[in-house]
C-alpha cells in the first residue's frame, strides 16, 4: 500500500518528466503527437479540476449561510448568481453568440461580466494614486528615481504630456525598450533558472509538497 | 427629432451595467453593502461562467463529442478512447472529496505535475536563457557602405550604445540578485548599478500600469456617459440619484445603531 500511495505517484512524476523533456530534443512526428495529445489531455483535467474550486467556494459560503455569520445573506446573491448564470449558459449551449445574433450567455457577459471586471480594475487607479503617494515620497536616491521614471511614463503615454513635453514619448520609449528590457531579461533568465531547478527537483522526487501532507508523504 | 428606439435587451443591459458600476464605484466613499452586493455578484456570475465554459469547451467538445463519435462511428478503433486516461485522471482528483481514498488523487497530480516539470525544462532553457542571452549579446559595430560603423542613436534599440546599456544592466541585476558573493568593492558598484536599473524599470512599470487603469476608468466613465443620455432613459444618472440616497439611508442607519 506504501507503494501506491507515495512510490507509484513519485515514479509517474519521474517517468512523465523524463520523457517530456526528452521529447523537446525529438523532432519526430510520433513525439510531436504525443506533445500535443498530452496537453489535450490536460485541458481535459483541468476541466475535472474546476470542480476542486467549485467545491471549496460552496463549502465556504455555505458554512457562512450556516452559521449565518455577518454579511451571510451575500453568500445566498453569490449562490443565486453563480446558478443563474449556470442556467442560462447550459440554455444557451455555451455560446455567447449564434450567427451575429447575442444569446441570453452573451447579454449577461456583455452587461454584467465585462461592467463589473472592468470597474473592478479601474477603481484601481484611485488606490494606485494614493499607493504612489506614499511611495513615490523621493526619501532616498533609489525611490527619486522611480519617481522620475514613473512620471516620465505617465507623461509619454497620454496625448496631453505629449503636447507639453514632447521628448516624454521618445523617453517612454527608450525607457520602455531599452532599460525595461534590460531589467526584464535578467529576471526572466533568474527565474528560468529556478524554475529549471524546482523542475529538476520535482522530476528526482526531492520536492515532494504538489502530493499533499499526510503521513504517507 | 427622437432618436430610434432602442431593443429592450439593450435598454435593460444598459440599466444593469449602470447600476453594476456604480455599485462598484460606491466603494470609493468606503465599504457598504451596494459595494458588497456587486462583489459577489462578480464572483457568482464569473464562477458560472467558468463553469459553463469548461463545461462546453473541455468536456463536450475534447472529450464526449470525439469519444461519441467513435462509438456511433467505429467502435473497433481505439481512435478516441485514450481520452478516457485524462477522464479517468480528472476523476481520481476529485478523490480529494473522500478521505479513504484521497491518496488516489496524487497520481492525477503526480501526472500533471511530472508533465509540466518535463516539458519546462527544455522550454526554459532554450527560450528563456539562451534565447535571452543570445538577444542581450548584440554586435557593436555593423559593416555598412562606408565600412565598419557603430550606432549611437537612442531610439533605436538595436543601435550600439543601446546595446552597451543593454549588456550593463542584465549584468548588474543578474549580479544584484546573485548572494553568492559578497557585494563589496566593484561588486558593490555592480550591485547599486543594478538597483537603479531595476528603480528605473519598476518605475516604467508603475507608470505603464497606471496608465492602464486610467484607460479602463476612462472606458468605464464613457459608458455611464453614454447611458446616462435620454436615448437609454436617463439610466445612469437615475441609478446615480438611487446609490446616493441609498447610501445616505444606509449611513443615517449604522449611525442610529451606533447610538443606541
Amino acid at each position: 500500500m506504501i507503494f501506491l500511495k507515495r512510490q507509484l505517484p513519485l515514479a509517474v512524476t519521474f517517468v512523465m518528466g523524463v520523457a517530456f523533456a526528452i521529447q523537446y530534443y525529438i523532432p519526430h512526428p510520433v513525439s510531436e503527437e504525443a506533445i500535443t495529445n498530452v496537453s489535450k489531455w490536460m485541458q481535459i483535467i483541468s476541466g475535472f479540476a474546476l470542480a476542486l474550486g467549485l467545491a471549496s467556494i460552496f463549502h465556504v459560503h455555505a458554512v457562512k449561510i450556516k452559521r449565518q455569520v455577518p454579511g451571510w445573506g451575500y453568500s445566498i446573491v453569490l449562490y443565486a448568481a453563480m446558478l443563474a448564470t449556470i442556467i442560462v449558459g447550459f440554455w444557451s449551449k455555451g455560446e455567447t453568440r449564434v450567427n451575429g445574433a447575442q444569446t441570453a450567455l452573451g447579454w449577461l457577459y456583455d452587461y454584467s461580466m465585462v461592467p463589473l471586471q472592468g470597474t473592478m480594475f479601474s477603481i484601481l487607479a484611485f488606490f494606485i494614486a494614493s499607493a504612489a503617494y506614499r511611495a513615490f515620497r523621493a526619501r532616498s536616491r533609489e525611490a527619486s528615481v522611480l519617481l522620475v521614471a514613473a512620471v516620465l511614463v505617465m507623461m509619454g503615454r497620454v496625448p496631453l504630456g505629449q503636447f507639453l513635453l514632447p521628448w516624454t514619448w521618445d523617453v517612454t520609449q527608450w525607457l520602455l525598450n531599452v532599460v525595461n528590457s534590460a531589467v526584464r531579461r535578467a529576471i526572466l533568465i533568474g527565474v528560468s533558472m529556478g524554475q529549471v531547478a524546482l523542475s529538476l527537483k520535482i522530476i528526482l522526487g526531492i520536492e515532494r509538497a504538489y502530493l499533499g501532507g499526510g503521513r504517507d508523504q | 427629432m427622437p432618436g430610434p428606439v432602442l431593443p429592450t435587451e439593450t435598454l435593460l443591459g444598459a440599466w444593469v451595467a449602470a447600476g453594476l458600476t456604480l455599485f462598484i464605484y460606491s466603494f470609493l466613499y468606503k465599504d457598504n453593502p451596494l459595494f458588497k452586493l456587486g462583489e459577489h455578484l462578480y464572483v457568482g456570475i464569473s464562477v458560472g461562467y467558468s463553469v459553463v465554459l469548461a463545461w462546453h469547451t473541455v468536456f463536450l467538445r475534447l472529450l464526449w463529442e470525439p469519444v461519441k463519435k467513435d462509438i456511433i462511428e467505429n467502435p473497433a478503433a481505439l481512435g478516441s478512447y485514450v481520452l478516457l486516461i485524462p477522464a479517468v485522471l480528472g476523476l481520481l482528483m476529485w478523490a480529494r472529496f473522500i478521505p479513504k481514498i484521497a491518496w488516489l488523487s496524487r497520481l492525477a497530480f503526480a501526472f500533471v505535475v511530472g508533465f509540466g516539470s518535463g516539458v519546462a525544462i527544455p522550454r526554459a532553457v532554450s527560450s528563456y536563457i539562451l534565447k535571452q542571452i543570445e538577444d542581450t549579446v548584440n554586435p557593436l559595430v555593423i559593416r555598412g557602405a562606408d565600412g565598419l560603423s557603430m550606432g549611437f542613436n537612442l531610439a533605436s534599440p538595436q543601435s550600439g550604445v543601446n546595446t552597451i546599456v543593454l549588456v550593463i544592466g542584465v549584468v548588474s541585476v543578474l549580479f544584484y540578485f546573485f548572494f553568492s558573493v559578497e557585494h563589496t568593492g566593484p561588486g558593490r558598484v555592480t550591485a547599486r548599478t543594478g538597483i537603479y536599473f531595476l528603480m528605473i524599470a519598476f518605475g516604467a512599470a508603475f507608470g505603464y500600469t497606471v496608465m492602464s487603469r486610467m484607460s479602463l476608468l476612462i472606458g468605464r466613465f464613457s459608458d455611464l456617459i453614454k447611458y446616462a443620455s435620454a436615448e437609454y432613459g436617463y439610466a445612469a444618472l437615475v441609478l446615480l440619484a438611487l446609490t446616493v440616497l441609498a447610501l445616505a439611508a444606509w449611513e443615517m442607519a449604522s449611525r442610529g445603531r451606533h447610538a443606541v
